[in-house]
């Protein structure tokens, strides 16, 4: 994905790619000038500003898990989502290392999963998805039974189809199941049935550096990488405290604002998917329905997704693609592509908080020329 | 597999090869096959989806006589 740098941000600004980094919530933003003072110390020390930072820790830690629905001793603070990724699913394979070593993932989760599961010791199984994006549960329960860890996300990052998370639960009762929440953290509710899950704070509004990994109580983890001496003995250096406390509060605001939120972007999205339908040889992908409520995927066949992004940035739009020829590795998406997608042309929006139904239908009244600019340039 | 025409597109970039198939459907007849050779690595799925998006039969993917990987298409219509 790749995010054009002309794009204007703010309020009517024209910033379509919330599903990489919502705007900080004004929310966070207070309690992250206020943390900034009185949270420096560290939270291990005795003395006052210590026990100052460790007081705003665990308040932070007690919000989070509050706005999750989860106890504040399932919840650990890391430096990103991957990070938390990396610690959660790895942490529940290494926990299993005397049973299997083998990692069980739908083959449309995001990258940090996939390159931590080619990094651990062991075989890696992908289980192949519907052409909405959703794991085919049949398949992934087969290719489960005794594995050391399944890893499916609670929806897709860059399609936004949910997955059957409690069902696969439900399936592989002895198994240990990670979820990759970053993506619907904050959007939806956490789905049920997992050992360990992750989320990122700057995709729901709060400051990026912010990782939160869970780890569901009486889970069997074991830390992967050099253990550390902090309060949290998942943790690992020096934690943000003033980050942590905003991550918290942004999302204490947002699930606060969630159903009034939701249902006002599910409603632009549907008005989205119908007007972009309209365009000519159109491919608009991910589940109509049973999705995240801000984001939606389509391509555009014939076009180049470089040059798309960048006639939409020139209208002020900021939109992600998913297209090969705006990644620096050349490959297409391996989401789309497992799919059955079409992987060029592609462009992926997505709303932030306060964008409004006038944006969107400005967004709706230049993309329809902008496809047919560049159709026209190649002669179809 | 033969077919009637094959398109050489080893060195496009994507979406260049799908853009050529686009253009070269009409070079063959109804029933007939046409053949996208590339090396791009999206062709092996955007080539199926282009069937599936514009109503033509995906045949599969074989090798073109130098080992490159080719694509092959039933026009339908």
């Amino acid at each position: 994905m790749t995010n054009p740098a002309d794009a204007a941000t703010g309020p009517g600004g024209g910033y379509l790619d919330s599903a990489s980094a919502e705007p900080l919530h004004p929310a966070a933003r207070d309690t992250l000038l206020a943390a900034l003072d009185q949270g420096y110390a560290d939270p291990r020390r005795l003395h006052r500003p210590g026990r100052n930072a460790r007081l705003l820790l665990d308040n932070a830690r007690a919000v989070l898990a509050d706005a999750l629905g989860v106890r504040p001793d399932e919840v650990t603070f890391t430096s990103s989502g991957t990070e938390a990724v990396h610690r959660g699913l790895l942490g529940l394979h290494r926990a299993r290392a005397r049973v299997s070593d083998r990692i069980v993932h739908s083959a449309v989760e995001h990258s940090a999963v996939l390159h931590a599961a080619a990094w651990a010791p062991g075989e890696t199984v992908s289980a192949p998805v519907d052409a909405l994006g959703r794991v085919l549960v049949d398949e992934l329960v087969a290719a489960s039974e005794g594995a050391a860890v399944v890893a499916l996300q609670a929806a897709n990052h860059e399609v936004g189809t949910l997955q059957p998370v409690g069902d696969v639960a439900e399936r592989l009762p002895g198994v240990p199941l990670f979820v990759d929440a970053c993506a619907a953290a904050g959007r939806v509710g956490l789905p049920t049935g997992w050992s360990a899950a992750a989320a990122s704070a700057h995709k729901w509004g709060g400051p990026a550096g912010v990782g939160v990994l869970l780890v569901r109580k009486g889970a069997r983890w074991t830390s992967p990488f050099p253990r550390d001496d902090r309060v949290d003995d998942r943790a690992s250096g020096f934690e943000n405290v003033p980050a942590a406390l905003a991550a918290a509060a942004a999302l204490q605001a947002v699930v606060a604002e969630r159903d009034e939120t939701a249902a006002r972007q599910a409603a632009l999205v549907d008005r989205v998917r119908a007007a972009v339908l309209e365009i000519p040889d159109t491919d608009v992908v991910g589940d109509p329905v049973d999705r995240l409520p801000h984001l939606v995927t389509f391509s555009f066949l014939y076009v180049d997704g470089e040059a798309l992004v960048h006639a939409l940035g020139r209208h002020g739009f900021g939109v992600a693609s998913g297209s090969a020829c705006t990644a620096s590795t050349l490959e297409p998406s391996h989401v789309l592509a497992a799919m059955g997608a079409l992987t060029h042309g592609n462009v992926r929006l997505s709303l932030a908080r306060d964008t409004s139904p006038e944006e969107v239908e400005r967004f709706l009244a230049v993309l329809p020329g902008a496809v047919a600019e560049i159709r026209a340039d190649v002669g179809l | 597999m033969t077919p009637a025409v094959e398109l050489d597109c080893r060195e496009l970039p994507c979406p260049r090869p799908i853009i050529e198939l686009g253009r070269h459907l009409a070079d063959v007849g109804v029933g007939e096959l046409l053949a996208v050779v590339a090396h791009d690595p999206a062709a092996r799925h955007d080539v199926p989806a282009w069937c599936r998006m514009r109503g033509q039969e995906y045949v599969g993917e074989d090798t073109a006589d130098d080992g490159a990987p080719r694509f092959v298409v039933r026009r339908l219509s």
